[in-house]
């Protein structure tokens, strides 16, 4: 029963952050596509975007466990280029976390693109706009709202995840121990006030951002209104 | 004068557009054809925003795509503004942004100065506006500010007028009639609204189902009895360049003169001297073989029949000379008959002025 240790929240936060970036990175162009493309093998890539939602993160974490491991295909490429491994590491979770919360980025981003449609990017090419131009300075902003929406979904639900992180990463303080599995920890060994701290700080972070998310939107709804 | 070449075939569907044509660019040239005739998509060819269309387009000695020499030159890189029918104004940018957005981008930004648009438009108290607050006319304003911001060679407007009222549509033309001389940027005007072309095109394009059908002169083009199919033939008829005489006040009538005679219309507003064409529907016009006394109509016009098209359902159409101006009537057969109508003979034609009303004159 020692003093509340901050670390797993401190290090909740940089995997959260870190995962948003990545996913910023990699879940823009992966919605865009998905947004215009007209080849069948979309519906196969929204799926496997969507899977996450539906899987339990066990299994999401055990099949990662085994691709990220030393003897996996990419824990091993890993090893060889960084002389570490990826399970029971930061990047390691970073890469599950990321895998974990893409259909929070991907999906409000590809609604917001599909929605938007060609017209304003046609306007803008007809207007001088390179096509780089015009995602910058015409379908980003059109989709700020998505994007502020991706950004604390992905954050709020990278903070609150436990099964996935759990399986790659294991309980290593400073190192993989994220808020989720200190509070577990502490139940485990009956320190429920320390558990009652933290997963109240999360309850409350989590209420007040989804608030947050659906108070902009509403408002966004209603300046839309002619 | 710059032409545009184009050489396009293009397939959607069950739709196919196949242009081969060397277009003068001056002024404003109408692109008129039905719904469903390819107009919009000619203009998006000519845009670059059609990527699967074959072909060439060149503007002057500027060339566009050749699909021989494997050139295709996105949008962004022609030289081209484009007014949207719907106006497609970025909601996330005011007024000024708007406009600004194509004139940031330009290379050639001196060749229209900002000022100038803002004022030839009327712009300057909508600049810090949001597009969401403005006017359906007001809009498309800003949408042809911003385009001609863009400092173009070639500006196409796609039916720009045609989601507006009756009211909007007439505070919007006059500013459209005065671009190519303001500008020096030559339009390509698609409408499927006669008054529209007789208003604003000396020239103009016949698009039908996927071809030009004729091309000319606009008051030589809605005289041909053979393009009545695609001008529509009870919008058929003739157009006539007038000039104004005289406003008579007390009757709330403007004279015209055209050829020899004088037109008693609806008053406009237009100084004496000024040029206005005008558009008569064949439909309007009704003949006698003597000088009718006692009648309402005051437009009665001395013509002599240059030749009677007889059809076979129950009208005629009559082609008149007025006085080296021609005119078209389309009366029926019985009258023709009746009457003893043939080539040669003088007539004379009467238009009643409540047919002119309404048109959309010159300033």
């Amino acid at each position: 029963m020692g003093e509340l240790d901050l670390g797993p929240v401190w290090l909740s936060v940089q995997l959260a952050t870190v995962t948003v970036v990545v996913l910023l990175v990699v879940g823009t162009p992966l919605a865009w596509w998905l947004a215009f493309t007209r080849l069948r093998a979309r519906a196969l890539v929204e799926a496997l975007v969507a899977l996450p939602l539906v899987l339990p993160p066990t299994v999401l974490g055990f099949y990662l466990l085994i691709l990220l491991g030393p003897a996996g295909p990419i824990g091993r490429f890993w090893v060889q280029i960084t002389d570490t491994t990826l399970t029971f590491s930061f990047s390691g979770l970073v890469i599950a976390s990321v895998l974990y919360s893409l259909p929070f980025t991907v999906q409000p981003l590809q609604n917001a693109f599909e929605a938007m449609g060609n017209g304003p990017l046609e306007t803008a090419a007809t207007l001088r706009a390179s096509p780089l131009d015009a995602f910058f300075s015409v379908a980003s902003p059109i989709a700020m709202r998505a994007y502020i929406s991706a950004v604390v979904l992905s954050f709020a639900h990278t903070l609150g995840e436990f099964g996935a992180v759990l399986m790659v990463g294991g309980n290593i303080p400073g190192t993989t121990k994220v808020i989720s599995i200190a509070i577990y920890e502490h139940v485990e060994t009956l320190n429920y006030a320390q558990a009652h701290t933290l997963s109240a700080g999360l309850l409350a972070f989590s209420f007040i951002t989804l608030l947050g998310v659906y108070i902009i939107n509403r408002r966004n709804l209603l300046n839309r209104a002619p | 004068m710059t032409n545009l070449t184009l050489t396009v075939k293009f397939k959607k569907g069950d739709f196919s557009l196949f242009v081969e044509e060397n277009i003068p660019l001056e002024n404003v040239t109408a692109l008129f054809g039905e719904s469903g005739s390819g107009k919009t998509t000619l203009l998006r060819i000519i845009a670059g925003l059609e990527k699967k269309a074959w072909g060439k387009v060149a503007l002057g000695k500027a060339c566009w795509q050749n699909n021989e020499t494997k050139i295709f030159l996105p949008p962004h890189k022609r030289s081209v503004g484009y007014v949207f029918q719907d106006n497609r104004l970025f909601n996330h940018l005011n007024v000024e942004g708007n406009l600004r957005f194509g004139h940031n981008r330009s290379e050639v930004k001196n060749r229209v100065r900002f000022e100038d648009v803002v004022d030839a438009l009327d712009l300057s108290d909508l600049l810090l506006r949001t597009p969401h607050s403005l006017s359906g006319g007001e809009k498309q304003l800003v949408s042809i500010g911003r385009a001609l911001l863009s400092s173009p060679e070639l500006l196409l407007m796609d039916e720009p007028l045609s989601a507006l009222d009756a009211k909007r549509k007439a505070e919007v033309i006059p500013y459209i009639e005065q671009l190519p001389s303001n500008f020096s940027i030559p339009v390509l005007y698609v409408t499927h609204n006669l008054e529209e072309v007789t208003r604003l095109a000396p020239n103009m394009l016949l698009l039908s189902e996927g071809k030009i059908a004729g091309k000319g002169k606009v008051e030589n083009l809605l005289e041909r009895i053979d393009l009545w199919s695609v001008t529509g033939r009870l919008a058929a008829g003739s157009v006539l360049n007038a000039k104004v005489k005289t406003h008579l006040l007390d009757w709330g009538a403007t004279v015209l003169t055209v050829a020899d005679h004088e037109l008693r219309i609806p008053a406009i507003n237009a100084s004496p001297g000024t040029l206005v064409r005008l558009r008569v529907q064949a439909k309007d016009v009704a003949l006698a073989t003597q000088k009718p006394v006692g009648l309402s109509i005051r437009n009665i016009l001395s013509a002599q029949i240059l030749s009677i098209d007889i059809e076979e359902d129950v009208f005629a159409e009559v082609l008149l000379d007025i006085g080296g101006t021609n005119l078209r009537a389309r009366v029926t057969r019985e009258a023709i008959d009746d009457l003893k109508l043939t080539t040669g003979r003088k007539v004379y034609a009467l238009i009643k002025s409540v047919v002119f009303e309404g048109q959309l004159f010159a300033k």
